[in-house]
């Protein structure tokens, strides 16, 4: 090989390099991020996006100056050099993409283990875990079935640890268009989500109707809504602010209108919204909220504003759905 | 059919193309024609779900409507347009590349393909009483409340489909095993063949399982059973997990024949050997067997635990391998070559541009915590389309330009072609890139009304979307005058070295007027033939050839 040519190709591989570290770091591809674990899953794709950007530019290069050096002049009609392999180019280039797919495999299990996605998460908390250990075997298979008090949780998000306050939870329900809020502590049902900052949040989650997905694309975590099935999410806000929810699994037609917003508040401005709520539910002037004396559709009428359900999607609920209301009541 | 005149150069009256003819050329252009013709309703139905997402609001069509497009859309560019086009490929190509005059068994062929228009009128009727509106995935328990008979008609046209792809399989597998002539042994087979052996696999080992899914998902919806229905005790992921262990390697039946036809197209029209030719035909087979046992990376946010995720992630990843294995060989047959930029070539080098998009995606999206973030989103829109638009219908393309002369005796019209390509290319970026931006913004899939805030970008996706549709007229416009007008293209034009170019163009009835002998591997370019003896064959070969594009 003759020493331009290699100057060349060191030259190239240097500013290939540097590019794709630049571009890892700042391609503005992702949204804000609002939880440390949505950091962690944003280093990963920029670790990924570096990657990525040093292959595509490798390859896209070596495609273009074969448009441009090795087309045929007119009238050619010899054939190129028969070269019909290269063992050890071969190994190597079989070599990269093999430590490229297990570094990325290894950080990704760390960042989802960190996560929380590989925790056993016990709903209701360790008391829980303990009664079942303790019960009987007939009672704890029939906890299992249910699926309601399953050991390991689908979903992802850190059990608490010894010490650790308990999370706040919050009772999701994922209806034929709308997310319906209840918090087992205070009764407060609600249309929109409204959490602390800093404290462990965890939704346990179940669908009335057909399988939703919960996506807080500002937190990077989403998980699937099932009917039959509890799933959680869990997680802590670090960053204040009101971030959308969405619905990510189709669901049927108004399927694009079923979102609401979660507002990510201090603590002082969340218990001022809890006491507000609760003056609201107790208070007589305000319509009686008792989510259980109401159809499902009158009970989704007071809250439409809130959630900007379009006004036909009320209309569009014409089987009761399973268990939203004993899913509502605290 | 049975007076075959042998020496008109295999000339068919166009009314056999509209009988249960059994000869493999005619069934494969009666796939082809038909898979065309799926493929324009599926991109006018893609156009309208484009024009409705061009404003915020569903104001082009209702929300029903749109989701009924989309599910149609998809179901139709899957099952009725690049599966079948793979089969056509395959059907007109293997036996001619293996010398063969047919394929093992030819009624058996004929019946398949009879089924595709009986599966796509079903699927296409459905219109009349409500198209099936739970997209092409069809999740219980969406699937069983949202229309009846539209989602019965679905899957009875999927059920028909499936199975005429299993006796497709079947034959492909039998042909390329059975009826090679006798000195090409497996390992001087072309390439395309290896691909559909891997293809065949998979379409063997998991079509099946989609079947009984479909069949269960029927009773349910029918008969009110609740193997999947939530109400009645049943398990909804239960079907996630059947649907995908099909429809993953789903994915590699639409992109392994079109990696064949890659490895065929590059060789020839770069005059270079394929570089290393075990590396291709084994990673196929390696994507095949990996393609079996990722299935739940479609279900990382489902309803799997977490452990489970992590083993899909691990075999998920693993598939870039083989993939990037295929990449590189590629690259490196063009690299040093004698391109001959015409249409074939340009649409193989846009498919490796394109593809490579779509696989560096893909790695993003087998790690658990991305894929979690951006599952169902244009994310995944924007990937998926890179693989099979950008993966398989350009290569469709270069495949179609390739063999036209073959399959017509004529040369196709090259500007109009070169035209088709720019088109293509430019409107396809354009259309798809944006996608994947919008999707990690927070945009999800399958909504006909969005946030304001992403409408620059979807218009931007929309005008690519019309871009892309005018791409089809000058393909058309190429393929007629070439017809017309083109001129007589001889047995082998590009001078290759496969058997199926040994033969007239169009070739003979009975493929070939002796057998034909194999008289250099399928890549041997550039070899010196004057220092060799014996090889004076291919020299007489090559300048027989009557006129080079
Ligand atoms: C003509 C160019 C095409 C355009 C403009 C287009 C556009 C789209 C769009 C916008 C969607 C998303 C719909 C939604 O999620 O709301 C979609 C979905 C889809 N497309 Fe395409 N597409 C094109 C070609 C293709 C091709 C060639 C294939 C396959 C070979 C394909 C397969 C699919 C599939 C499987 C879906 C998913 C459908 C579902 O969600 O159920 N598309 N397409
Ligand atoms: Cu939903
Ligand atoms: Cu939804």
């Amino acid at each position: 090989m003759n020493i331009p040519s290699s100057i060349t190709t060191l030259i190239a591989g240097i500013a290939i390099t540097l590019v794709s570290l630049w571009y890892g770091q700042n391609h503005g591809l992702l949204p804000v991020a609002a939880s440390a674990d949505a950091n962690d899953v944003d280093d990963l794709f920029n670790l990924m996006m570096t990657i990525a950007t040093g292959l595509f530019l490798l390859i896209e290069g070596v495609l273009v100056i074969c448009l441009i050096r090795f087309r045929r002049k007119k009238g050619d009609m010899t054939d190129g050099p028969s070269i019909e392999g290269n063992i050890p180019l071969e190994i190597v280039w079989t070599a990269i993409p093999t430590v490229i797919v297990f570094i990325l495999a290894i950080y990704s299990f760390e960042i989802y283990n960190n996560m929380g996605g590989l925790d056993p998460m016990v709903s209701g908390g360790s008391q829980m875990a303990m009664h079942h250990h303790g019960g009987h075997k007939i009672d704890n298979m029939v906890a299992m079935g249910d699926t309601n008090n399953s050991q390991v949780a689908i979903g992802i998000g850190k059990s608490p640890g010894v010490g650790d306050d308990e999370p706040l939870k919050v009772n999701v329900n994922g209806l034929q268009y709308a997310w319906i809020f209840t918090y087992p502590e205070t009764g407060i049902v609600s249309g929109d989500l409204h959490i602390p900052k800093d404290r462990r949040v965890l939704l346990n989650m179940q669908a009335a109707d057909v399988i939703h997905a919960f996506w807080l694309p500002e937190f990077r975590i989403k998980q699937d809504v099932m009917p039959g099935q509890e799933s959680q999410l869990s997680f802590v806000a670090n960053r204040e602010g009101t971030y959308p929810v969405i619905c990510a699994e189709l669901c049927g037609s108004y399927h694009g209108g079923m979102k609401t917003t979660m507002t990510v508040e201090s603590p002082e401005a969340y218990d001022q919204w809890v006491q507000e709520r609760t003056v609201a539910m107790t208070g007589g002037e305000s319509v009686a909220l008792n989510p259980s004396e109401l159809s499902d559709t009158d009970f989704l009428q007071s809250y439409a504003e809130d959630m900007g359900i379009i006004e036909n999607t009320l209309q569009q609920i014409p089987h009761a759905p399973m268990n939203m209301m004993s899913a509502l009541k605290p | 059919m049975s007076d075959a005149t042998i020496h008109h150069g295999g000339d068919r009256k166009w009314t056999d193309y509209f009988t249960f003819c059994t000869d493999h050329k005619v069934i494969g252009i009666q796939y082809l024609v038909t898979s065309f013709l799926f493929y324009f309703v599926g991109g006018a139905l893609a156009e309208v779900v484009r024009t409705e997402l061009a404003t915020p609001d569903p104001d082009f069509v209702s929300p029903e409507v749109y989701n009924q497009l989309f599910t149609m859309h998809g179901t139709i560019m899957i099952f009725l347009w690049i599966v079948p086009a793979g089969a056509a490929f395959a059907n007109y190509l293997i036996p001619l590349m293996i010398g063969a005059d047919d394929m093992a068994f030819p009624r058996l062929n004929a019946v398949a393909f009879w089924m595709q228009p009986v599966g796509g009128i079903l699927l296409i009727s459905s219109f009349f009483v409500g198209a099936p509106q739970a997209g092409w995935t069809s999740y219980p328990p969406l699937s069983l409340i949202s229309g009846k008979w539209g989602e019965e008609l679905w899957i009875l046209c999927l059920l028909i489909l499936g199975t005429a792809s299993i006796l497709g399989a079947i034959n492909f597998v039998t042909t390329i095993f059975k009826m090679r002539i006798p000195d090409m042994d497996i390992h001087s087979m072309p390439l395309f063949c290896w691909a559909m052996l891997a293809t065949s696999a998979l379409i063997l080992l998991s079509t099946p399982v989609l079947a009984a899914a479909l069949i269960l998902l029927s009773f349910d919806l029918m008969a009110g059973t609740a193997f999947f229905n939530p109400t009645g005790g049943g398990d909804p992921i239960v079907y996630q997990h059947l649907f995908w262990f099909y429809s993953h390697p789903a994915v590699y039946i639409m992109v392994l024949p079109f990696f064949g036809v890659i490895s065929e197209v590059l060789p020839v029209h770069s005059r270079k050997p394929i570089f290393g030719y075990r590396a291709i035909a084994y990673s196929g087979l390696a994507i095949s067997f990996l393609g079996l046992i990722v299935w739940a990376h479609h279900m990382f946010t489902s309803g799997t635990p977490g452990w489970l995720r992590m083993f899909f992630m691990a075999t998920t990843m693993l598939v870039a391998v083989p993939t990037g294995i295929k990449i590189f060989s590629w690259c490196a047959t063009l690299w040093g070559g004698k391109l001959q930029l015409n249409a074939a070539l340009l649409f193989a080098i846009g498919f490796l541009s394109s593809f490579l998009m779509g696989g560096l995606t893909g790695v993003m999206l087998a790690a658990a915590p991305f894929d979690i973030h951006v599952h169902d989103t244009y994310f995944v829109v924007g990937h998926f389309h890179y693989v099979l638009f950008g993966g398989s219908v350009f290569a469709l393309f270069s495949g179609v330009y390739h063999w036209y002369p073959k399959v017509t005796g004529k040369m196709y019209d090259e500007i109009w072609g070169k035209i088709h390509f720019v088109m293509t290319f430019v409107g396809f970026n354009m259309t798809f890139l944006p996608m994947h931006y919008l999707g990690m913004q927070g945009m999800n899939r399958r909504i006909a009304l969005y946030d304001p805030q992403y409408q620059g970008i979807n218009q931007i996706c929309t005008w690519g979307s019309y871009i892309l549709a005018l791409s089809t007229l000058p393909f058309l416009v190429s393929m007629a005058l070439g017809l017309i007008k083109g001129k007589v293209a001889g047995r082998n034009p590009w001078r290759a070295l496969t058997l199926e170019w040994q033969t007239t163009s169009p070739p003979e009835i009975e493929n070939f007027e002796e057998m034909p002998v194999l008289w250099a591997g399928p890549y041997e370019y550039g070899i010196d033939t004057e220092s060799e003896d014996g090889d004076e064959d291919i020299e007489d070969m090559l300048t027989e050839v009557a006129n080079v594009g």
